[in-house]
């Protein structure tokens, strides 16, 4: 099979399990979203108190376990950190904002997509501009420095967390919130969710697919590999869901399930989101894949998008089907503004260095 | 000799914007040191797209890529 299909067969793997999460009892359009799942969990720990968003979503405790226990059999379980961990902590706070007005991660964009909500396509109007906005820093020498081996324990900490959450999901300790309305309160059987979100653990962990290094690179290099993979996980939800979830199929603006048509807000949320992730070097599902092959930085990034959640929803900035409320205009802005001139400043700094040390060499000679 | 590139401990995408810097700058080809798998896939699909020929060899702690002309 040559690269190509493989990334797309991946990629429907996501798409088909997202599908079938749906059908058995998650949110309209939330088959799989890391943002929302990950906000869902911030609540759950009681970080936020939007009484209709807790939940301890099995999914993710799945996709750890998958990609960690995948990546410790392969050898790609690498405990490494140290660049620029405040940095990255920051870009998922304000990628997570931007999330949360838009109402989902670019996953969950594409499965919007798949299901008719035609404002996920503004969004990725948005998400695509956002990329290649962060794709001219890269050209311009933008990084957020080396990193290093570390000690093993902190590459286990990560799925350390994710069994935590686990325990907590069992056990039902009385600190632990759930929803008994909304969005929380939806959600397909315990095991489904744990086993489905294991197997996309595995999938994306061996695909390495990137929503938006799917973008980047075809902007950047132009090589479209996963950019198949996207296109398979939006394929295939489309076919699960008109096997699955026929009904539940409209294809329009109006109406969508957890989803607003504030079309600006739509087009910055995800702009913030794809210029945090091409900064970040990943979307929140890479992150998260990562977070669970030892890198502790990707762990850090993940602490900063569910602290961004808890943030999102305290602060009444994170919108609903009702639109976006002007608290999370003004965080749009704000982290839009704000990331630039990190990423403006990471670029001056490199260009500083440069010419400091073509003028050591040249004083040398 | 060529020259090298040592990308290891960046994270994706600077190992192939390195690899594509370097290229541009001197086409006959480079050396690249990588520590991560990923670096590996994602550099050879670069450099064999662009028509290199690619041998990875792998060390204790990290991957030495030699990218040349036929």
């Amino acid at each position: 099979m040559n690269s190509k299909k493989k990334m797309f067969m991946y990629g429907g793997v996501i798409g088909l399990a997202a599908a079938i999460l749906m059908k058995f009892g998650n949110p309209g359009n939330m088959g799989m979203c890391i943002a929302c799942f990950w906000r869902d969990i911030a609540g759950a720990l009681g970080l936020h108190r939007a009484a209709v968003v807790q939940y301890i979503r099995p999914e993710i405790i799945g996709i750890v376990f998958g990609a960690f226990i995948v990546s410790y059999l392969t050898g790609d379980f690498k405990t490494r950190g140290g660049s620029s961990p405040l940095t990255r902590f920051i870009l998922g706070f304000f990628l997570m904002i931007g999330a949360l007005v838009f109402l989902g991660c670019p996953l969950r964009m594409i499965i919007r997509l798949a299901n008719g909500d035609l404002n996920a396509l503004v969004a990725l109007a948005g998400y695509i501009v956002g990329i290649f906005i962060g794709v001219q820093f890269l050209k311009k020498g933008y990084t957020l420095g080396k990193n290093y081996e570390q000690a093993k324990i902190a590459g286990f900490l990560f799925p350390i967390f994710a069994l935590v959450l686990l325990i907590f999901l069992v056990i039902k300790p009385a600190f632990i919130l759930f929803s008994t309305e909304g969005p929380g309160s939806m959600g397909a059987p315990v095991i489904l969710s744990l086993i489905l979100g294991g197997v996309v653990g595995v999938a994306l962990q061996r695909s390495r697919i990137c929503t938006a290094g799917g973008i980047r690179d075809m902007i950047l290099i132009k090589d479209s590999h996963f950019l198949w993979g996207i296109l398979g996980i939006f394929a295939f939800t489309l076919i699960g869901n008109l096997i699955l979830n026929f009904e539940k199929i409209n294809i329009g603006f109006v109406g969508q399930p957890i989803g607003h048509n504030d079309f600006l807000f739509n087009f910055l949320g995800m702009a913030l989101v794809g210029l945090c992730s091409v900064l970040l070097g990943g979307c929140p599902i890479r992150q998260t894949i990562l977070a669970s092959q030892g890198d502790t930085d990707a762990g850090v990034t993940v602490f900063g998008l569910i602290v961004g959640a808890a943030f999102a929803h305290n602060f009444g900035m994170a919108a609903s089907g009702n639109g976006v409320p002007t608290n999370g205009k003004i965080g749009v802005i704000i982290g839009i503004v704000f990331v630039l001139i990190i990423a403006y400043s990471v670029v001056a700094d490199q260009k500083n260095k440069a010419t400091k040390k073509s003028k050591e060499v040249s004083a040398n000679v | 000799m060529s020259k090298t590139i040592d990308a290891r401990g960046r994270s994706c995408p600077e190992p192939v914007i390195m690899t594509k810097n370097a290229l541009e700058a001197d086409s006959n080809g480079i050396q690249v040191l990588v520590d991560t798998h990923v670096a590996v896939e994602n550099i050879t699909r670069f450099a064999e797209g662009k028509g290199y020929k690619v041998d990875v060899k792998e060390n204790m702690e990290d991957y030495q890529i030699d990218i040349s002309r036929d």
